[in-house]
């Protein structure tokens, strides 16, 4: 009885309550009409596709500065990454290395200067960052329009300028991660072995950080940022550290989740991508100021899973296409509930 | 006991949280006009015994309790505060409870509003009737005088200084016609000593006004002035109840933690003038609100323990604050003969220097993190100290090891009362939490040590062993302290000499065995041109 109690002290009764749900939504799966192996699968390569952009959300919640709703800056730095890499006529392996390398000093300049201007609004973070998020996305949506690319594969085949608005990644770098060293049982089954094992990278980079001096420094300065101070830490150069980090991390995390999707979405694309990845992360059991990978691989599974699973089987259920409408309540509804979850643990 | 009825009487109570005893068998008697003092350690049991007279919900919720209150003879069993206020009895707590928005005169006949009819309303009744402002200011006043203290009714809350606010706390529970105990838990904590002296006196005259008094303070000497009857608590029980003539405050003291205190230690006596000189302040600024340093000049020699004293807001705080970077700083700040970066907390750190803050929660600990990040994080990030350089020195690994192994050897040398090292700090008891502060201080291995404010709020046992840890390190490293606190006798327990500063300068510096009346007159600043003289 005990550890029972103790297990779920641990784990926190949102988490039990979600998998349970998530539990029973494959339970009940197979008696409609729906297959287990491919829910299965849909799930884990959802966790794949937005694992990097939840594990974004670590550094700066670790940093005190909130979760990072201006995710689309980041995101616009891997699509310029990644439609810099197409321009130059990048392909396969190169071309996915490519749009991570050409994305990175974007991310660096972008996560500098957001969190330069972070640093300046301590205490509100979360609302600036939504509407630096929400105005970044406005402003290349002008951008995409006006720069100059050329290939014929991303510009509007009318007029012949202007990028459109999603790109087909086929014949360029489509599921080059997910096809490496891929599992596949039946027909129905497919384990996407090398996106997880990137994912597992990208959280072990992480984690590895957090053990560093300096990592250990922004944990400090979350925690409390006048003790960091008092023990010689430049706290504003902490945040702006993290802000990067998240920054580059969404610039990755949009690049792995289009090879898997299959393509590049311009224009609002970006606009919502910021909410999973938040409401996951809360879901997870991260609170305002702390998190771990943990929380990333648990909230992900959980948000995705349901994501996945409760259109499909509400859907067969009452046999009519209410696939969209069910899935926008069922992941709206998460991030409502996510958000009233936020807990800033007390200094 | 006299013939007279006692107005309280509180007869075998016994509570119980979760099967865990934490009052037994407490009995109480307090009559009209008495000051009563209640002491006792932290967790003897004073505030649930004051929950249970106010009917906090805390204690219904929690199983109630057993044993008889009555009042005037009459027994009574509240079920809420509300019902404790209307039998006349009044507290004022630690925390104010004050609207800053409002007046004083507001403040203080909060709910107790007088009121008049209007036009109005005879139309829509009672609720829309207007406040009689000339009355209230009236009945604000009359309680305010009786306080014998100078407050404007219509100063705003916000705009009062600390000591006005507890006045006017003070204010708003007599104002009652019928109160009758009033219950003062640590009134004087946020008091300067002279506003506490004042707050004294008042006590002194309510009491003559026929109103019984509990006083619950940490000050033994405020309860050996005021007091007509102390009872002391611990561990639940009432081990002593003795009039204040017939006691004094080191069996007060004694009694309470129930081993004896060891007598204050007379100066170290190898102390010794001539020894080189560490640190030295020249014309130090610091702007740091609420304690201004404006000119300070200082030398400290290697190895002592140097007091820092005065009264609370004249800028003794901001000495070390501003020496260590914390707030902004000018002047120059020499040690071991090179002048360090002000406005830098890392170059302080580095050039030797440690500070235990008086802000203990806020500047002082990470209070949810462990208690080995606690103690290990400034040596780490200052010095480079339990780190393990991977790549050639690319990467600095933080050696997880290391840092739970000297959290473990603090933990043991200055006897910490926790479950392991990985207890979030937020969990300890103040005196724990202080004694971390420490350790994170000692780890960094300093040439000279601040130490501020160690004994604030915490208990009397906790004190002595605050002070008995830092002597020793003193005595075994040779450590420089500056310790600066508000207690003199505790400077005068340990230091080997003391400054008292007194509006942002140094007003003198006294060998610990000078008397208080020396002391004090520096305090409050009337020897400043003969001291200034010297220099």
């Amino acid at each position: 009885m005990n550890s029972i109690r103790r297990f779920i002290e641990k784990a926190g009764w949102p988490r039990i309550i979600i998998a349970m749900l998530l539990l029973s939504l494959f339970i009940v799966a197979p008696s409609v009409g729906v297959r287990v192996d491919q829910s299965i699968t849909d799930t884990i390569v959802r966790f794949g596709m937005n694992g990097i952009l939840v594990l974004g959300m670590v550094p700066m919640v670790q940093t005190g500065c909130g979760l990072n709703f201006g995710l689309p800056l980041g995101i616009i730095a891997g699509l310029l990454g990644a439609t810099i890499s197409i321009e130059l006529g990048l392909t396969g392996l190169a071309g996915f290395a490519g749009a991570m390398v050409l994305a990175a000093p974007f991310a660096l300049l972008f996560g500098w200067s957001y969190g330069k201007l972070l640093n300046r609004v301590k205490g509100d973070e979360m609302m600036i960052a939504t509407y630096v998020g929400f105005s970044s996305v406005s402003f290349m949506c002008m951008m995409w329009m006006l720069l100059p690319y050329h290939s014929s594969k991303m510009i509007w085949g009318y007029g012949g300028a202007g990028l459109r608005t999603t790109i087909s990644l086929e014949g360029f770098w489509l599921h080059i991660l997910d096809n490496f060293l891929t599992v596949r049982i039946g027909s129905n089954f497919m384990f996407p072995t090398g996106m997880i094992l990137f994912f597992a990278f990208m959280a072990l980079i992480m984690w590895a950080f957090f053990h560093t001096k300096t990592g250990t420094a922004m944990t400090a300065v979350g925690s409390n940022p006048d003790y960091a101070r008092a023990a010689g830490i430049n706290v504003d150069k902490m945040r702006t550290i993290s802000v990067i980090m998240s920054t580059v991390y969404g610039a990755i995390g949009i690049l792995v989740f289009q090879q898997s999707f299959g393509f590049i979405q311009l224009y609002n694309g970006p606009f919502f991508m910021a909410l999973p990845a938040v409401a996951a992360i809360l879901i997870g059991g991260a609170s305002v100021n702390k998190a771990n990978i943990t929380n990333v691989v648990i909230g992900t599974i959980l948000f995705q899973g349901i994501l996945t699973m409760t259109p499909s089987v509400i859907n067969s259920a009452i046999q009519s296409d209410l696939s969209e409408v069910v899935r926008i309540i069922v992941s709206d509804g998460m991030i409502v509930y996510a958000l009233t979850r936020v807990t800033r643990k007390s200094r | 006991m006299t013939e007279q009825q006692p107005l309280l009487h509180m007869q075998g109570i016994t509570k119980e949280y979760f099967g865990n005893r934490v009052l037994t068998d407490v009995t109480l008697d307090i009559n009209r006009g008495e000051v009563l003092g209640l002491v006792g350690e932290n967790g003897a049991g004073k505030s649930t015994l004051m929950n249970i007279l106010f009917g906090m919900s805390v204690i219904v919720q929690t199983g109630g309790y057993t044993g008889s209150v009555s009042i005037d003879g009459k027994e009574v069993n509240f079920q809420n505060p509300f019902d404790a206020l209307k039998a006349g009895i009044g507290m004022v707590h630690q925390e104010f409870s004050l609207i800053p928005g409002f007046t004083a005169t507001e403040n203080i006949l909060l709910n107790g509003e007088i009121l008049h009819d209007n036009i109005v309303t005879k139309i829509f009744g009672p609720r829309l009737k207007t406040l009689n402002l000339p009355e209230m200011r009236a009945i604000a006043e009359k309680s305010i005088e009786l306080l014998g203290v100078e407050i404007s009714p219509d100063t705003l809350v916000a705009e009062m200084p600390v000591g006005h606010k507890q006045f006017t706390e003070l204010a708003r529970e007599i104002h009652r016609p019928e109160m009758k105990l009033l219950v003062l838990d640590e009134p004087t904590a946020v008091l300067t000593e002279s506003e506490a002296q004042v707050l004294l006196t008042s006590l002194r005259r309510l009491a003559a006004t026929g109103i019984a008094i509990i006083f619950i303070t940490h000050r033994l000497q405020e309860i050996l002035d005021i007091c007509d009857r102390i009872v002391i608590l611990r561990d639940g029980q009432v081990v002593k109840e003795v009039a204040t003539s017939d006691t004094d405050i080191g069996q007060v003291a004694e009694l309470m933690v129930g081993r004896s205190v060891s007598a204050k230690s007379a100066a170290t006596e190898d102390y010794n003038e001539s020894t080189e000189t560490i640190l030295s302040v020249d014309q130090l600024w610091v702007d740091m609100p609420g304690e201004t340093v404006r000119d300070v000049s200082l030398e400290v020699h290697k190895g002592e323990i140097f007091g820092i004293g005065g009264l609370a807001g004249q800028g003794k705080l901001g000495i070390p604050n501003g020496i260590m970077g914390l707030y902004p700083a000018g002047g120059a700040v020499i040690l071991h003969g090179k002048p360090t970066r002000l406005n830098d907390p890392a170059a302080a750190l580095a050039a030797g220097m440690a500070f235990v803050s008086e802000d203990r929660r806020g500047v002082g600990l990470l209070l949810e993190e462990a208690l080995d990040w606690n103690i290990a994080f400034t040596a780490m990030q200052a010095q480079n100290k339990f780190l393990r350089p991977l790549l050639g020195g690319l990467i600095q690994w933080r050696d997880d090891k290391a840092i739970q192994n000297v959290a473990t050897e603090y933990i043991k040398a200055l006897d910490i009362k926790c479950t392991s090292t990985d207890q979030p700090a937020q969990e300890l008891s103040g005196g724990n939490q202080q004694k971390i502060c420490l350790a994170k201080a000692f780890a960094v291995q300093p040439d000279v040590l601040f130490v501020s404010e160690p004994t604030r709020g915490i208990d009397v046992g906790a004190k002595a062993l605050v002070l008995e840890a830092l002597r020793t390190y003193n005595r075994k490293n040779g450590t420089t302290i500056i310790m600066i606190s508000s207690e003199l006798e505790e400077l005068r327990s340990i230091c080997d000499r003391i400054a008292i500063v007194d509006e942002g300068r140094i007003a003198g510096i006294l060998p610990p065995s000078a008397t208080a009346k020396e002391f004090g007159l520096l305090m409050i600043g009337k020897v400043k041109s003969e001291a200034n003289s010297h220099e």
